[in-house]
């Protein structure tokens, strides 16, 4: 198990006290989390958690209605669950037009960065319809990545991808990490965050109900859990989830 | 925004099957239209024989000399000539069905004429089974033989002014090549009142005189107004001509303006609307709108794509119908003038159809399905459904570009710049009216 746990104390994204309501639904009911550089933080929770309402408005997709951020849009990276990308445009194609609307100084270099990182050189001239959804995914974070941003925000980047493919992106995402990114993410999937993630926030109908490291949860549930999932599960339901 | 543009420039250059249904559709969409606008009834067949002799087609009046068969080519210009040896002949070929209808021009027409004793009289016949060709063959025989008539009577009515002119004032006159001095009325009045003078005070023969001299008088002055009622004569009824409504645009001219204008409409509305919607698809327009672009910029970057390609091609259009069409090259700097503001317009209503179907498919059809009807409804006519109704449709294209699109561009196609101004504020409005329906339509758009 290749786990991460670089923990820095350096918090380069705060968020304190998010309110977000849908007419009277509450998506979020006063959320606070931190992230820091270097680390992966995965928020994790059922269907209709707030999970992807958070995540968009740590990006500035969308606006609480109360609370605040330590930081403006332009300066988080963010990665949407679906590629957003233009599948008539060749990777380095997609790279450069997104570097000039980042206004990236050094815009041939960032492309070239980004095809280095994303080990995607030899398909630079290939257009994005043509490649596979995992390397599509990638030119999605790295394009997420142009602007070099101190935090990179990923919404369930794995969701379409099949095992082979994920593993191939996360060992990408944790090598951003490993070189002093902070790296939110959102997931369905318990054992990405059990493997991946240095905290796990774990939210449900809107709460926020752990903010910890995965053996902290394990250590929340009362009696032997047999894996992390079986104890994220009792998690939830000893909270009435 | 240079750079969206030059990306969705890319992309379009990338999909030729979609640029080539983007151009050809509504190409042949607009060809088909002005074939139909530009193209009058069919022109019937008609069986021709003319009895008279090739060496007879002179006709000869008061000393002048005209061509007779120059009216038979005015005639041919509305009718198919078949040209036929003999009145049997024409018959034979009316009652087949080979024709709509024959004329058999008789042998004495000129003689008659010269003569202007008698009326020589042509002969028609009818092939009724189509009664609406039938009709148009009868008005338009009917016509011609009128404006025959008129040209004719006009000729005879100078050649009788200019006989009672030399009844009036005398002079010479030729005839049968020997001359003759025609004394006239004003200079017997001037020989009746010398004869009058040298008559004595008291002579009865004076009384006599001053009657004869009062009669020469009243018949000149009268003839003096024979000139006036003769055209009256010649004429009982003109026609004074004029536009209460449009710029009297030429037919051609006309259908050239809709097919442009309609071709501009589809390529602006639908590619502005797809390229918006598209970057939904592409699932974009979150990335785009979070920080990097304003919403409002991507909206107008789509516009002037639109507005771009579709002046482009509509000015590719214009110079290709030039071809066949007689327009004049000179005034295209006007034509951009027309152009740009109705294509901006048109790019702005499709902004703001992609923007409320959000999908490229549902976009398309929505600006078909929109566009189509009211450029349509823009075309219908005065006098063709009531004035309420009429007032409706007038109503429903003015909030559409179609409409004032079309009046620029007919205005630029024919008179340059003269009425352009008010067809070119409305769209500026229309743009600006559209662009606000968008941004609204944006709030949910992705």
């Amino acid at each position: 198990m290749a786990r991460v746990r670089t923990v820095s104390a350096d918090p380069v994204l705060e968020a304190s006290g998010l309110v977000k309501r849908f007419g009277s639904r509450v998506a979020l009911a006063g959320v606070s989390l931190t992230a820091t550089a270097g680390e992966l933080t995965g928020i994790v929770g059922p269907n209709g958690a707030g999970k992807t309402t958070l995540l968009s408005i740590l990006a500035g997709d969308e606006r609480a209605d109360e609370g605040s951020l330590s930081r403006v849009p332009r300066e988080v990276g963010w990665v949407p669950q679906q590629a957003a990308v233009y599948s008539k445009l060749s990777v380095a194609e997609n790279l450069r037009l997104f570097a000039r609307l980042e206004r990236v100084p050094d815009v041939e270099g960032a492309v070239e960065r980004m095809l280095d990182q994303t080990g995607l050189g030899d398909r630079a001239d290939d257009q994005l319809g043509r490649l596979s959804g995992g390397n599509r995914q990638r030119v999605n974070v790295a394009v997420g990545l142009l602007a070099n941003p101190a935090v990179l925000l990923l919404d369930e980047p794995t969701a379409s991808l099949d095992p082979r493919q994920r593993e191939r992106l996360w060992e990408f995402v944790t090598g951003l990490a490993e070189a002093g990114t902070a790296v939110v993410y959102t997931t369905h999937n318990v054992l990405e965050v059990e493997r991946y993630a240095g905290t796990v926030v774990v939210l449900a109908d809107g709460e926020l109900l752990f903010a910890g490291s995965p053996a902290d949860l394990q250590r929340e549930v009362a009696g032997p859990a047999a894996d992390f999932e079986s104890a994220f599960v009792s998690f939830l339901h000893a909270r009435g989830h | 925004m240079r750079w969206l543009l030059g990306k969705d420039l890319l992309v379009l250059k990338r999909s030729p099957l979609l640029v080539a249904l983007l151009v050809l559709y509504p190409l042949l969409l607009a060809l088909l239209l002005g074939l139909a606008l530009s193209r009058g009834p069919e022109k019937p067949r008609v069986a021709f024989f003319n009895q008279v002799p090739s060496n007879a087609e002179e006709i000869s009046v008061g000393g002048d000399s005209f061509d007779a068969s120059k009216y038979a080519d005015e005639f041919f210009k509305s009718i198919d000539p078949v040209r036929v040896s003999s009145r049997e002949e024409a018959f034979a070929k009316v009652r087949s069905g080979d024709v709509l209808g024959a004329l058999i021009v008789p042998p004495d027409i000129t003689t008659k004429l010269e003569g202007g004793v008698e009326s020589p009289t042509v002969e028609v016949f009818y092939n009724a089974e189509d009664p609406v060709k039938a009709r148009y063959v009868q008005d338009t025989i009917k016509s011609r033989v009128q404006d025959a008539n008129l040209a004719l009577t006009r000729r005879f009515t100078d050649t009788a002014l200019e006989y009672l002119d030399l009844i009036a004032t005398g002079g010479r006159f030729s005839f049968l090549g020997r001359d003759f001095n025609v004394l006239g009325l004003q200079r017997s009045e001037e020989v009746l009142r010398a004869a009058r003078r040298r008559l004595p005070a008291s002579s009865p023969l004076r009384l006599e005189l001053d009657k004869v001299i009062g009669f020469t008088r009243l018949a000149r002055e009268n003839l003096d107004l024979s000139d006036e009622v003769l055209g009256i004569v010649g004429a009982p009824i003109r026609v004074k001509t004029t536009v209460v409504r449009g710029g009297g645009t030429p037919l051609t001219t006309f259908a050239v303006a809709v097919v442009t204008t309609l071709s501009l409409m589809l390529v602006s509305l639908l590619l502005a609307a797809g390229a918006l919607a598209h970057e939904r698809e592409e699932n974009a327009f979150r990335r785009l709108v979070r920080s990097l672009v304003r919403p409002e910029a991507l909206l107008a970057e789509k516009i002037l794509l639109g507005a771009l390609v579709g002046t482009l091609l509509a000015l590719l259009l214009l110079a290709g119908l030039a071809l066949f069409v007689d327009l004049d090259a000179g005034r295209a700097p006007w034509w951009v003038v027309a152009l740009v503001p109705a294509a901006t317009a048109f790019a702005a209503a499709g902004v703001a159809v992609g923007a409320a179907a959000r999908e490229v498919r549902a976009a398309s059809l929505v600006a078909i399905m929109v566009g189509l009807p009211l450029a349509l409804l823009a075309l219908v006519p005065s006098g063709a459904v009531s004035g309420t109704l009429y007032d409706l449709t007038r109503a429903v294209s003015a909030v559409f570009p179609f409409r004032p699109a079309l009046a620029a561009l007919e205005a630029a196609l024919r008179d340059g710049g003269e009425g352009l101004a008010g067809p070119v504020a409305h769209l500026l409005g229309l743009t600006l009216g559209f662009g606000v329906l968008a941004r609204i339509a944006l709030k949910r758009f992705a």
